[in-house]
This record gives C-alpha cells, sequence and structure tokens, in this order.
C-alpha cells in the first residue's frame, strides 16, 4: 500500500506539520547563519582563538616595530653619511677648482690689470720680461697670461730666441700685452712705482703702460705635464 | 510534500527578512545546524526504507540540536570549546556520510 502512504504524507496532519515546522526552522537558520558569516570575520570566532589571534598580532606588531627602530637607525646613519660624503665632495671640488687657477689648467676671471710692452726697438728680452711678471707676482697676482696665448705658472720659463721671446714653449709678438688678475690698485701700484717694472722697461729702452680692469678674463691654458720624477712625499 | 513546503518557506523567509543570530546563540547555531542535518539526512533514509516515523523524527531532530548546542556550551565553560565542537561536527559528519551512503545504495543499488 505505497500508494495511500504517499497520500498520508500530503494530509496535512499535526506530526507533518510539525516537521515542516522543523524544517522551516532549519532553513531559516542556515540563511541566518551563512548571512552572519558575510557580515563579520570574527563574530563567530570563539575567545579562546580571538586570544590567540590577538596574541600573535602583539608579537607581529612587537616584531614589527623592532624592525622600523632598526630601519630608521639605518635610514639616520645613511643621511648623515651622504651629508658628509656631500661636503667633502664640495671641499674636494673648491680645493680642485684653487688648484686648476694655480696650475693653470682653468680658465680664470676677476678684476685686473692690463700691461702693455711697446718695443719698438726690440730691447726687451726675456729676463725683462720676466722681471715684470715676476713684478706683478710680488703685488699678488693670482693668474697671468700674456698676449692671451701663453699661461704664466710655476714652471712657465722664459726664452731668447732669435729676435722673439718664447714663453713656456709659446712664441710671443710684440707688443707684450700682459693679463693679471689681482687686487687692481695694488697690481697698478706695484708696476707704477718708482724703479717699478714701468722703469724698469724705460730704462732698457721700451714703454709700458698699465690699466685698471673690472674684469680681466683669461682663457689662455698651461701645457699639463705628469710629474715624471717627483712623488708626493707624505 | 508539506516538509519540503515548510523549507521552502523557512529558506524564503531568511531571504526575505534577513534575520540577524542573536549574540547568545552565535556559538551553538552552526553546531545546531549541522545536528539538524543529521536527523533530516536520517529521516530521508528511514523514508527511503518506509519506515519513517514523524514523532521519531521531531523527537531526534530536537534532541540533536539541543545535545549538540549543550555539548558546546559544555566545552566552552570546560575550555575545550573548539576541540569539543570540531568533535561533535566530526561524529555528526560521520553519521551523515553514513546515512547519505544508505539513501545512495537504495537509489542507485551502488
Amino acid at each position: 500500500m505505497p500508494e495511500s502512504r504517499w497520500r498520508s504524507l500530503l494530509r496535512p496532519t499535526f506530526p507533518l506539520v510539525t516537521v515542516a515546522v522543523l524544517l522551516g526552522i532549519l532553513g531559516l537558520a542556515i540563511v541566518a547563519q551563512i548571512h552572519e558569516k558575510d557580515d563579520d570575520d570574527y563574530s563567530n570566532v570563539r575567545g579562546d582563538d580571538l586570544v590567540e589571534l590577538l596574541k600573535s598580532l602583539d608579537a607581529a606588531n612587537e616584531r614589527l616595530s623592532s624592525q622600523i627602530d632598526e630601519l630608521t637607525t639605518t635610514r639616520n646613519g645613511l643621511l648623515s653619511s651622504t651629508k658628509r660624503t656631500e661636503q667633502a665632495e664640495k671641499q674636494a671640488k673648491l680645493r680642485a677648482e684653487q688648484l686648476a687657477i694655480l696650475a693653470g689648467t682653468s680658465g680664470a676671471t676677476g678684476p685686473g690689470v692690463e700691461v702693455i710692452i711697446q718695443d719698438p726697438d726690440q730691447d726687451i728680452d726675456a729676463s725683462a720680461l720676466l722681471d715684470a711678471i715676476e713684478e706683478l707676482r710680488d703685488a699678488g697676482a693670482e693668474a697671468i697670461a700674456i698676449n692671451g696665448v701663453a699661461r704664466v705658472i710655476a714652471q712657465t720659463y722664459f726664452l731668447d730666441e732669435d729676435d722673439e721671446i718664447r714663453v713656456g714653449g709659446r712664441e710671443i709678438k710684440r707688443p707684450y700685452v700682459i693679463e693679471a688678475i689681482g687686487d687692481p690698485s695694488v697690481l697698478e701700484g706695484a708696476v707704477r712705482f718708482p724703479g717699478g717694472l714701468i722703469d724698469t722697461i724705460t730704462t732698457r729702452g721700451g714703454t709700458a703702460t698699465v690699466t685698471k680692469q673690472d674684469k680681466v678674463t683669461i682663457t689662455a691654458l698651461a701645457d699639463v705635464t705628469t710629474p715624471e720624477y717627483a712623488r708626493p712625499s707624505s | 510534500m508539506i516538509p519540503v513546503i515548510g523549507l521552502a518557506i523557512g529558506i524564503a523567509a531568511g531571504l526575505i527578512f534577513e534575520p540577524t543570530v542573536p549574540t547568545d546563540l552565535q556559538p551553538y547555531l552552526p553546531i545546531a545546524i549541522v545536528a539538524a542535518l543529521d536527523a533530516v539526512i536520517g529521516a530521508l533514509r528511514a523514508l527511503g526504507e518506509r519506515r519513517f516515523n514523524d514523532r521519531v523524527f521531531v523527537v531526534s531532530f530536537i534532541s540533536n540540536v539541543v545535545i549538540a548546542a549543550f555539548m558546546v556550551y559544555l566545552g566552552d565553560q570546560l575550555g575545550v570549546g573548539s576541540q569539543l565542537s570540531t568533535g561533535v561536527v566530526v561524529v555528526l559528519g560521520i553519521r551523515i556520510f553514513a546515512n547519505a551512503a544508505a539513501i545512495r545504495r537504495r537509489i542507485f543499488h551502488a
């Protein structure tokens, strides 16, 4: 009699309604629980697990803060060393510039004087020209060039050759134009004073004139030679 | 047929009203649902074997839910809540699988 059994399942008797209500509650609970899970990740975690979670988070937090401290220290160290390097670089650059002007490997500009020596009778020789340069150096000339081609530095030599004068290997034509950078009035005074440059040149048969300049630009460069024998002693 | 309609109405009501689970019930509801599912699968098996008894179903459903919830509560009180609820879920899961296997054998003969 399966037929009657199935039919009896369709008739709304009290037990069947009870079963239906229970199943309804089950469905409701399932849906509610699923929704609850969507809402919040931690609402279903039990207390013990939450405590564990909190502990591990605390540990991670501590580890990360110590890492932050470490990295901050490293960063500060790097920053200060960068600053030091920058300063050293700046000083080295300044020193290189000073040395470049002294060695005549870079151009120079600044206030100074221009001395023109006329020598119609070719009486001025190398030693007279060297005397003139020494006079300027004595007065504090920082960079000197002759005729715009010969830069005068420590190694520069003056040589008589036929009718010409060679300065550091370069031929110098008359008239000689000496440009010197330094304190213009001091340089001018050194050139003009009795028994100074102008007097010496005049005695030798030439004429010299000096003019103060607000801006003298020297572009002539000295030849760079690498010392073959001399080595730094320190 | 009527129980199926009841289930459908319950699910529909849950979808429509989107009820929130009371905080006091939150730890127990998941286990209670698994226990209830065990009762439902058992009832399906009994139905297939033509020995379904609505009285037995109602009693087993309610007792399953209550006992499961009580065990979780007890576990929480003893400090072994997570382990005990895992154990309950494992046991109920085994029963559900066993009943489902019996149903499968009846229907597919495999």
